[in-house]
């Protein structure tokens, strides 16, 4: 059997999704022997060398980085999974959703009770540094997404549960105790 | 003794006692008709329209609708399921419900109801509405981005001598559940857990006593709301 091609990526995420997928211990095992990764913090490959199977997005949008990256991982993966809340509803960055995005760096950079060696009141706005937009969007906002998987972090079981379905094209069968939002 | 009555819920033969509701005469069957704003021991009110069932083809409530013989009940069919489940979105994108962070996770009514419909995510887009938070009573919190509005607090949560310590502020979208100021800055610590108890989702939270219950012993972490109805 040709191995399925997987591509991940953790966009406003904290990569909770990422080390819960690690949870799957020595299934990791057998995943190495359905699967290659492509493009993913898993394996350090930055850009995309062929076109993937799946494409599992940790994380919702909260600038303009993170819109380019979930667009090309939508132009080079035949599939897209949101893996995690976050992903899925923006999660806990989406917290800052309606409150005015000069707000939340002055509270960050300069007024916030953390904020100790800020003196010449910078905020950061260096060129290189992607836009923050103006709210935290949901991936499916922004480009389609194929299936969704919950939880922060997703459950282990789940996540395996849902990549053998998906890398062996059968139904996805998700017992009750692994589908959860927390 | 009470009248004995037959009917049908779809492929179940219920019998019930004249005057209980479809709910009530379900739940006596060992079936379950999945309900959020209902309370038990509280007169009915149909507003969250979870217990929508069909009777002659017309969508009704069951919680409110007495059971009467002969009737035909369509209750647990794709169709209405999945009217259930779009009000559970509903309710999910026009709150914010970040449950990761809510200590009433795991114990929650709504999200158990998200559970038990297999909702991976709503079909609506997300309003993130802006909503306050009053923290101002010594014992509870009243987190206005979860509350459903269902008024199980207003009709539960009593002074002994018959005040109310929540009540209904505004009208239309702009409505909300409000605790009373006064009220609130006295309340007994029995009645905040009480309140946190009867409210179905995270709106009152009970202060300074956070994620009691581990992960994996609380109440709809192994199996789904209404299985304790269900034979
Ligand atoms: S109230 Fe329920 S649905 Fe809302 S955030 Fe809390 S656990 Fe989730
Ligand atoms: S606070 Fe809770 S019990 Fe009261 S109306 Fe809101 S959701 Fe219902």
């Amino acid at each position: 059997m040709n191995k399925k091609i997987i591509a991940t990526t953790s966009l406003a995420g904290c990569f909770g999704c990422h080390m819960s997928f690690l949870d799957i211990d020595e299934r990791i095992l057998e995943l190495v022997e359905l699967v290659e990764f492509n493009k993913s913090p898993i394996d350090d490959i930055k850009v995309f060398t062929k076109m993937a199977d799946i494409g599992i997005i940790e994380g919702g949008c909260c600038n303009s980085e993170n819109i380019e990256v979930l667009k090309t991982f939508r132009e080079n993966c035949k599939v897209l999974v949101s893996l995690g809340e976050c992903a899925i509803m923006g999660g806990l960055p989406a917290l800052r959703n309606g409150i005015p995005i000069e707000e939340c760096l002055r509270e960050a950079y300069l007024d916030g009770p953390t904020v100790q060696e800020n003196k010449a009141k910078i905020l950061p706005n260096d060129p290189e540094l992607p836009m923050l937009l103006n709210n935290v969007y949901p991936c499916h906002e922004i480009v389609k997404i194929d299936y969704f998987l919950p939880g922060c972090a997703p459950n282990a079981d789940l996540i395996w549960n849902a990549l053998v379905a998906l890398v062996t094209e059968n139904e996805m069968d998700l017992p009750y105790e692994v589908v959860k939002f927390d | 003794m009470k009248e004995t009555i037959r009917f049908r819920i779809d492929e179940h033969q219920i019998t019930a006692e004249k005057g209980q509701t479809v709910v009530e005469a379900a739940k006596a069957n060992g079936v379950y008709i999945p309900t959020l704003c209902n309370f038990e021991g509280v007169k009915p009110k149909g507003c969250c329209r979870m217990c929508t069932i069909k009777v002659n083809n017309r969508f009704m409530t069951a919680c409110t609708t007495p059971a009467s013989a002969g009737m035909e009940v369509e209750s647990s069919t794709d169709e209405l399921n999945d009217i259930r489940k779009s009000i559970v979105e509903l309710l999910f994108v026009t709150g914010n419900h970040f449950c990761p962070s809510c200590e009433k996770s795991g114990n929650c009514e709504l999200q158990a109801l998200a559970y038990r419909f297999r909702m991976m995510v709503p079909r609506f887009p997300y309003q993130f509405p802006q909503k306050g938070i009053d923290a101002s009573s010594p014992r509870i919190i009243k987190d206005q981005n979860r509350c459903i509005l269902c008024k199980r607090c207003i009709k539960t949560i009593k002074t002994p001598d018959g005040r109310d310590y929540f009540a209904y502020r505004n009208r239309g979208t702009k409505l909300e559940v409000v605790l009373d100021e006064k009220l609130g800055n006295e309340m007994p610590d029995a009645v905040a857990r009480q309140a946190m108890e009867n409210c179905p989702v995270g709106s009152i939270i009970y202060k300074e006593q956070g994620f009691l219950k581990p992960i994996g012993k609380r109440k709809f972490d192994k199996k789904p709301i209404g299985s304790d109805i269900e034979v």
